[in-house]
C-alpha cells in the first residue's frame, strides 16, 4: 500500500472529507494516492504491519497448516439494512478461510473505485472494514488502490484475501461427507440476499430483515476445539443453502436427506420470498455456517453452536446418505418428498 | 405469513389425504389438470403426488406464460431490444427463453441489447420517465392477472403524456385455452388426452371470477375447482374433485372462496377492457392459432403499442423439432416422455420453454422430482 509510517503532511490542504471525490490522480501512484490512503485507510485499518509501509506484509508463521482464500465483492447497494460492502468484504473472506477450521489472521484489500466517487462514502466503508476486522481479530496488512474512469466501475468493487492458521488435528474439506453424517446449520437461512433484494431500486416494499453478515472465525474456533471430528464446514453464501449442500454432494460423491421442518427460516423472509417468488434455500447467507459431523458428535456440536451468539438459532437439518446421483432430497413439511436443486442461472445479480 | 401456516400444517394435509385415499375409486382413473404453472409448481415444491393414491394421476396444464409464447414472439421482443435507441424492460424469466435459432433476450443483452430487468410494469414507466431520449418497450405477457398492471401503467403512462413509453402486450386468455384444450383433435382423437376435472387457477380466478368456467362444466361436463396456491388447498381441491366425479357431477366449485367470487374482481376487468381489447387470433406454444385468446391495446392507445409504433410484425418460427414442449402444454405428454429432457434441454442449458420458467412442467420435473425417475 506504499504507507510511510510518518504521519505524512505531503500535501498541502487535508482530503475534502465532507464534500470531496475520488479522482483519477488518487489511483495514479502520485502524491494523491498516498493522501487518499493516508487519510482514509490507514486510520481505519491501523496496525503495525500496515503502518510499516512496506509493499508486502512481512511476519513470522507457525509450524503447521495454513489456509488461504479470496474474495471479490461488487454488491449493490454499497451500504445496507445490516452491513456495506465493507464489512461483508472482511466477513465474507474471513469466512471462506475459517471454513477449513482455521483461525483467520491477516487480509490483504484491493480497492477498485470509480472517479467521482464520495470521499465520505470511502471514508464510511474504510471504517466499517476496520471495525469489522478489529472485532474479528484480524489485521488488514496490505492493500491497493486503483481508480478507473466514470462508468467503468460502480462505485467502488473490493477484493479481499485472506490467511489463517489451521490448528493441528483438524482436516476439514467439502470431500469428507459420510453417509450416516449430521447436517447442521448455525441459524436461519435467506437473511443476506432478501434484505438485498428488499434494498435493491424497484423492490421497496417495507421490511425489517437485517443482513446476517457476520464473521464466523469464533464461532469456528469454538466448534473445532470442541469436536474435533468436525469433516466439513461451509459457509451458504451465492446460491444458498441449496447450492452449499449439491456442492459437498459432489465433492464427497454422496446424497442427502433434509427434513423442511427443521430448517429455521424467519417468517418476515418468507414471505419477502413468497413475495419475490424464491425459494429461501437459494437464497444467499453471509454470517452462516454448514457443518457435517460423524452423528455421534451431532448433539455435542448442536450445543457448541447454540452456546454463541451466532449460532443460537442452530439445528439439526438432516443426514448425508450414500447415493450415487448424489441427490439432495428433503421431506416436505406435509410429508411429500422432493429435491432441493441448484438454482438454475442467476437469482439476482450481484448479491455479494 | 402467519396466516399461510394453516395452509402448510402437516396434520391437515395427513388428514385430507386419507380422505382421498379412502374415497377414490379404485376402480376408476383420476386425470386431473392443474391448468396453472403456479399449480405445477406448487405440487412438485410440496411433494403432493406422494400423498395421493397410484389411480390420481395430474395432468399438468399450459397455464405458464412463459412456457406458452411462441418464439415468433420471443423473436419479435429480441428485434424490438436490437432497435438503436431501445430499453426493453422485462420480467427476469423472459431473459433464458430461447427464440429461433438459439437466440435470447440473454444473449442479445450480452451482445450490447440494453434489455432491463424489472419487477412490475409500472417500473417500467419509471425507466421511460428517467430515460426521456430513450425509447422504453416493457415485454408484458402473462394471464389475467398480470393484465390489469397492465392497463394501469398504460393508463399512467397516457396521463403523463409519457411519449417514450409502450407495451409489447403478450397477454392471454385462461378460458380460451382451457376451450383449446377441450376441443383440441389432439385432445379429443389423436393423443386421447382424457381430462376428467380441472383445478381451476387461483389468482387468475380472482380477477375473472369463477362464473367464466360454468361454460365448461356445462358443455364439456368436466368439473372444475378453483384453488388456492397453498398446498392444504391442493389437497382440499383434489378431494372435491373426486367426490364432483364419483357422484356424477360436474360444477363449478370454488375451493379459494377467501379470495375468489362469481364476478371476480370488476375494478381489475373494466380497467383491462377500458385499454385492451381481444386480438383476432395469437398463437400460443402447444395449443397453436386460437381465435380472440389474447389481447391487444385499442386503437385509441395505438401510439403505446409497441407493435404498432415500430411496425413489428410477427412471424410464426419453428422451435427445436424434437422439443416435446407443444404436447407437454397439452397435457399429452409428460417431460420425462421427452429425448431431450435432461439431457441436451437442462434448466442451464433449455431448448424449449418449459424448461425456464419455474412454473413450466420440464423445470418442476427437473428441479423438484427427478430423484422419483431416477429410483425407477
Amino acid at each position: 500500500m506504499n504507507v510511510t509510517s510518518r504521519p505524512a503532511r505531503l500535501a498541502a490542504r487535508r482530503l475534502d472529507l465532507a464534500g470531496g471525490r475520488v479522482d483519477l490522480t488518487h489511483g495514479a501512484g502520485g502524491r494523491a494516492m498516498l493522501q487518499l490512503i493516508e487519510e482514509i485507510f490507514r486510520p481505519a485499518f491501523d496496525n503495525p504491519l500496515l503502518s510499516r509501509g512496506d509493499d508486502q506484509a512481512a511476519f513470522d508463521v507457525a509450524a503447521g497448516r495454513m489456509a488461504m482464500s479470496t474474495d471479490s465483492f461488487v454488491v449493490s447497494p454499497l451500504f445496507f439494512p445490516g452491513g456495506d460492502i465493507g464489512s461483508l468484504a472482511v466477513h465474507g473472506t474471513v469466512n471462506d478461510v475459517a471454513m477449513s477450521g482455521a483461525r483467520p489472521l491477516y487480509l490483504t484489500a484491493g480497492f477498485v473505485i470509480e472517479e467521482g466517487f464520495p470521499f465520505a462514502d470511502l471514508r464510511r466503508i474504510a471504517a466499517s472494514m476496520g471495525e469489522a476486522a478489529r472485532s474479528a481479530g484480524v489485521a488488514i496488512v496490505t492493500g491497493d488502490t486503483k481508480v478507473v474512469e466514470r462508468g467503468k466501475a460502480d462505485g467502488v468493487f473490493i477484493n479481499t484475501a485472506g490467511i489463517g492458521i489451521v490448528p493441528p488435528g483438524i482436516e476439514i474439506s467439502g470431500d469428507r461427507a459420510r453417509p450416516g453424517d449430521a447436517i447442521l446449520i448455525s441459524g436461519s437461512m435467506g437473511d443476506h440476499g432478501v434484505a438485498i433484494m428488499a434494498h435493491r431500486a424497484g423492490l421497496e416494499f417495507e421490511t425489517t430483515i437485517v443482513s446476517d453478515s457476520a464473521a464466523l472465525g469464533g464461532l469456528v474456533a469454538d466448534m473445532v476445539a470442541a469436536v474435533p471430528t468436525i469433516r466439513v464446514l461451509r459457509d451458504p453464501t451465492r446460491g444458498g443453502l441449496a447450492a452449499t449442500l449439491n456442492e459437498i454432494c459432489h465433492q464427497s460423491n454422496v446424497g442427502m436427506r433434509l427434513d423442511e421442518a427443521a430448517i429455521p427460516i424467519r417468517p418476515e423472509v418468507l414471505g419477502a420470498c413468497e413475495l419475490l417468488g424464491l425459494d429461501a434455500l437459494n437464497v444467499a447467507n453471509e454470517g452462516k455456517l454448514v457443518a457435517i459431523v460423524p452423528a455421534a458428535d451431532a448433539g455435542r456440536l448442536c450445543g457448541v453452536l447454540r452456546a454463541h451468539p451466532l449460532g443460537r438459532d442452530a439445528a439439526l437439518i438432516g443426514e448425508v446418505t450414500a447415493d450415487p446421483a448424489r441427490f439432495v432430497r428433503m421431506a416436505t413439511r406435509i410429508g411429500g418428498e422432493r429435491m432441493v436443486d441448484w438454482l438454475a442461472g442467476e437469482q439476482l445479480p450481484r448479491i455479494c | 405469513m402467519k396466516h399461510l401456516d394453516e395452509y402448510r400444517d402437516a396434520e391437515t394435509a395427513r388428514r385430507i389425504a386419507a380422505a382421498i385415499r379412502r374415497e377414490a375409486d379404485i376402480a376408476r382413473g383420476y386425470r386431473l389438470m392443474e391448468f396453472c404453472g403456479g399449480h405445477t409448481h406448487a405440487i412438485f415444491r410440496y411433494g403432493i403426488e406422494d400423498l395421493l393414491p397410484a389411480n390420481i394421476e395430474m395432468v399438468h396444464g399450459p397455464g405458464c406464460p412463459v412456457c406458452v409464447l411462441p418464439t415468433g414472439r420471443l423473436d419479435m421482443a429480441i428485434r424490438l431490444a436490437r432497435r438503436a435507441g431501445v430499453i426493453l424492460a422485462t420480467y427476469g424469466d423472459m431473459l433464458r427463453v430461447p427464440g429461433s435459432s438459439g437466440q435470447s433476450l440473454l444473449k442479445a443483452k450480452a451482445d450490447g441489447a440494453d434489455i432491463r430487468m424489472v419487477y412490475s410494469t409500472l417500473d417500467a414507466v419509471k425507466l421511460a420517465q428517467a430515460n426521456p431520449d430513450r425509447e422504453v418497450i416493457f415485454f408484458a405477457i402473462g394471464f389475467e392477472t398480470t393484465t390489469p398492471p397492465t392497463a394501469l401503467a398504460i393508463e399512467a403512462a397516457a396521463r403523463k403524456a409519457l411519449a417514450n413509453f409502450s407495451v409489447f402486450c403478450n397477454h392471454v386468455l385462461t378460458p380460451s385455452a382451457i376451450a383449446a384444450i377441450l376441443e383440441a383433435p389432439a385432445v379429443r382423437e389423436l393423443d386421447a388426452v382424457e381430462i376428467d376435472g380441472f383445478l381451476g387457477p387461483a389468482y387468475v380466478s380472482v380477477v375473472i371470477g369463477s362464473q367464466p368456467y360454468e361454460f365448461f362444466a356445462d358443455e364439456y361436463r368436466k368439473p372444475v375447482v378453483i384453488s388456492g396456491f397453498e398446498p392444504i388447498d391442493i389437497l382440499q381441491s383434489i378431494l372435491m374433485l373426486v367426490r364432483q366425479l364419483n357422484a356424477g357431477r360436474a360444477e363449478v366449485e370454488n375451493q379459494y372462496i377467501r379470495a375468489v367470487t362469481r364476478d371476480g374482481n370488476m375494478r381489475a376487468k373494466e380497467a383491462v377492457s377500458r385499454i385492451f381489447e381481444l386480438r383476432r387470433d395469437f398463437e400460443w406454444r402447444g395449443l397453436g392459432h386460437i381465435p380472440y385468446s389474447a389481447l391487444r391495446l385499442k386503437d385509441a392507445y395505438a401510439a403505446f403499442d409497441a407493435e404498432r409504433r415500430f411496425n413489428e410484425t410477427y412471424v410464426a418460427t419453428e422451435g427445436n423439432k424434437a422439443c416435446l414442449c407443444p404436447a407437454i402444454l397439452r397435457g399429452a405428454k409428460k417431460p420425462t416422455d421427452c429425448r431431450l429432457f435432461g439431457r441436451a434441454c437442462t434448466p442451464e442449458t433449455p431448448l424449449g420453454s418449459c424448461m425456464v420458467s419455474s412454473e413450466g412442467a420440464c423445470a418442476a420435473y427437473y428441479t423438484y422430482g427427478r430423484m422419483r425417475e431416477a429410483a425407477q
